[in-house]
């Protein structure tokens, strides 16, 4: 189980979440929605360990355990994966030696054992199928000169090597043309089971018709303002979020 | 990728400070007296029965030598070198002068050899998991003591040998050619090196001569104070091919050692030699104690219509380094490359770089320098591109990359261009960059820790000049990289 429990963080100053609390529980999938600049991507950085926020009070447990005091690569082999907003390129890196670095470097915390090169080619042949991402893409640099939507791909592709227990997915959306927005939302239906969480940020609707969540929260000024079923996510797109937003003020 | 991997392994199992080459090697050895002077030089050409003629060469560099003031124009900083202080001689003692076999050498060199990974004995070669060949002169402090391969590479027509042996068995090749690339008065170290060199690797490849093998020199400082000196020559006769290697440790020293070098390639024409350094000597510590001074002069000589030299340097040791890798591009559409990984942590500083002097018509070259600087170094690329008067046609591109990592370290970029004909065309592109918090950020987030995010960074930034280098000594210097960057972040 992944909790929050009332998370305060600020940055230079500025406070942005303000005693947010959330669970997302094995076999879920929860689904945030919320206005520009309310804080979601910042939550998402914060599960994940960066560094550059200031936690000032709540604790974040995984399976019952704070990892607040865990560097991030701590944090990610311990399960936690993020799919970022915006990914970042590693020039000279080429994607296939980013995938088995990271691989191996989780595996080796783990304490297991490093995947063979023929191991680790078959499973990012499967990945890279599966989610449509050509072999000559893993052989450029990570992120390099991708298209939006190419690195989208490329950060559901990860998660599928890597096999998270919990998945944020921070605007995994956006950027994806419609064939994408299937096949990435089919990747990514293929890996729910009962041991495994997922934390969608999304800002529409058409993704939560492809990957259908349990619940949806609504966040507002570094808060949770509203938990609803899926079908709280068909309303906020008629009706949008004034309700909400007044509410927390 | 294996090679990333194993980077990723070296810097978790190396601790911050432990210089993994630190050990030294206990046996006897046998020294000139401390100090330098006429008499020095004598007692080095007597211990290697050196002719009258190369006496009198090494005196008289010697002579010139006194008449020379050190130069300070880097931007390298240190102590006055007490040139009196120094031992100038120092050979393992059991090996008596003469050519040896394998089976003459100390056991507990070998052991030292085995410790650096070197291949020594042939057999092991063979037996390795590779089937790279690679014959090896080895150095150990001032003798070469052991040389393999040297029947196949007899059968090809090349000479592969100490150059204190080449002197005895080719006189007339090495007094054609020594110095004529870098001259006794060239500069005040190479003028030290005149004098006092006591080994060092020779190569002759006769025309149309394809190396069989890659030739490889591991230099190794033993002896507490003691100036190494080496001297090499290597000459790729008409369409001659040669593929050399170069690589250095030194143990772990609390005073600082000297090391002033020669290195001198001629290429005829249509002939081409590719000289590969890899080296790590002894930095120093964190606090910037100990540590090797590298005062190096390594220069080529395109001398054939169509020639070319081909420099690939990876720096991560020394605790001062003075280097620049030249090419002199004097035959028609002869042509020079330079590409430069420096890495500098700690305290080092390196001031490092190359000249491309286009003489001849049509001529080009082409310069690759990734600069790394970390902890508190300071890492300067210096470089020239001349283009003489006569050299119409001539071309160079310059790239030249600076990363930092933190804020306490310097990067700087000095390039001095002239060209002194219109039609010459000089391009220069340099960057300088930082390693990102998001970069970082990312990598860790997918389990990577920051020395380890770090490592595989820096490899992307240096990847073009890591392709130049031949596959094994790639993998070393991905692991070198990792290793020189420890304890660089956080
Ligand atoms: N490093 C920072 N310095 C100052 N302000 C920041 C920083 N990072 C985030 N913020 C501010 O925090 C607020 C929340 O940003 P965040 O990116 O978390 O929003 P978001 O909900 O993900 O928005 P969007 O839907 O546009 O992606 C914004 O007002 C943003 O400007
Ligand atoms: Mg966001």
């Amino acid at each position: 189980m992944l909790e929050i429990k009332n998370l305060h963080v600020r940055i230079d100053d500025k406070k942005i979440l303000n005693g947010l609390t959330l669970t997302v529980k094995p076999g879920e999938v929860a689904a945030i929605m919320g206005p520009n600049g309310s804080g979601k991507s910042t939550l998402s950085y914060v599960i994940a360990g960066r560094q550059d926020y200031e936690v000032t009070e709540g604790e974040i447990l995984l399976d019952g355990v704070n990892i607040l005091e865990l560097d991030a690569h701590e944090r990610a082999a311990k399960g936690l994966f993020l799919a970022f907003q915006y990914p970042i390129e590693i020039p000279g890196v080429t994607t296939m030696t980013f995938l088995k670095a990271s691989l191996n470097a989780q595996r080796k915390q783990r304490g297991e054992a490093e995947l063979s090169t023929p191991d680790f080619m078959k499973k990012v042949r499967a990945a890279a199928d599966k989610l449509g991402v050509p072999q000559e893409m893993l052989r450029r640099p990570l992120n390099v000169g991708f298209s939006g939507g190419e690195k989208k791909r490329l950060e559901v592709l990860q998660m599928f090597l890597l096999e998270p227990r919990y998945g944020i997915l921070d605007e995994t959306d956006s950027g994806l043309d419609i064939d994408a927005l299937r096949i990435v939302s089919e990747g990514v239906n293929a890996l729910r089971s009962p041991t495994r969480g997922f934390l969608v940020i999304t800002h529409y609707q058409r993704l939560l018709d492809h990957i259908v969540p349990d619940v949806v929260h609504v966040m507002s000024r570094g808060q949770i303002v509203k938990t609803g079923g899926k079908e709280l996510a068909l309303e906020l797109e008629k009706n949008g979020y004034r309700d909400y937003v007044t509410e927390a003020a | 990728m294996a090679a990333v991997h194993e980077t990723v392994e070296t810097v978790k199992s190396v601790d911050v400070d432990a210089y993994k080459y630190g050990f030294v090697t206990d046996i006897e050895s046998e020294k000139a007296p401390k100090g330098l002077d006429e008499s020095t030089v004598r007692y080095i050409s007597a211990k290697k029965n050196e002719p009258e003629w190369m006496l009198e060469w090494r005196l008289d560099a010697f002579r010139r030598w006194k008449t020379m003031t050190e130069p300070d124009w880097s931007r390298v900083h240190y102590p006055k070198i007490d040139y009196q202080d120094l031992y100038y001689y120092s050979a393992p003692k059991k090996m008596g002068d003469g050519p040896m076999t394998i089976d003459d050498v100390d056991p507990e060199l070998l052991r030292t050899y085995e410790k650096l990974g070197i291949p020594l004995r042939e057999q092991e070669i063979l037996a390795g998991v590779t089937t790279s060949r690679v014959a090896v002169d080895a150095v150990f402090d001032s003798v070469s003591v052991a040389t393999t391969f040297k029947a196949e590479l007899n059968k090809a027509g090349v000479i592969f040998c100490p150059i204190s042996e080449a002197v005895h068995s080719h006189p007339e090749l090495v007094k054609k050619y020594l110095g004529s690339v870098v001259p006794v008065t060239d500069n005040y170290f190479a003028t030290l090196n005149s004098a006092v060199f006591s080994d060092g690797s020779f190569v002759y490849v006769p025309p149309g001569v394809r190396c069989p093998m890659e030739l490889s020199t591991y230099f190794r400082i033993n002896e507490q104070n003691t100036g190494q000196f080496e001297r090499t020559l290597i000459i790729a006769d008409k369409g001659a091919y040669v593929s050399y290697l170069e690589g250095c440790t030194a143990p772990k020293r609390d005073e600082n050692q000297l090391h002033a070098a020669v290195v001198e390639l001629v290429a005829h024409d249509d002939a081409e030699i590719k000289y590969s350094t890899v080296q790590n000597w002894y930095p120093g510590d964190s606090e910037g104690r100990g540590g090797i001074y590298n005062f190096v002069t390594k220069r080529g000589d395109c001398r054939g219509a169509r020639s070319k030299i081909s420099w690939t340097q990876v720096e991560t040791g020394s605790a001062i380094t003075w280097k620049y890798p030249s090419c002199i591009l004097r035959g028609e559409s002869s042509r020079g490359e330079f590409y430069s990984i420096a890495i500098s942590n700690g305290r080092q500083q390196v001031d490092s770089g190359t000249k491309m002097l286009h003489l001849g018509k049509n001529t080009t070259s082409r310069i690759i320098s990734k600069g790394i600087a970390a902890g508190r170094s300071d890492n300067t690329y210096r470089g020239q591109v001349f283009a003489h008067r006569k050299a119409t046609g001539a071309r160079n591109f310059t790239n030249c990359d600076s990363l930092l990592i933190g804020n306490r370290c310097g990067a700087h970029t000095v390039p001095y261009i002239e060209a002194r004909n219109a039609s010459s065309t000089f391009e220069h592109e340099a960057t300088t960059s930082k390693i990102s918090e998001d970069q970082l950020f990312y990598c860790m987030q997918r389990g990577l820790s920051a020395e380890e995010a770090t490592a595989l960074i820096v490899n992307g930034f240096v990847r073009d000049v890591l392709q130049q280098l031949p596959m094994e000594f790639a993998v070393e210097a991905q692991k070198l990289i990792a290793i020189s960057l420890e304890g660089s972040v956080g």
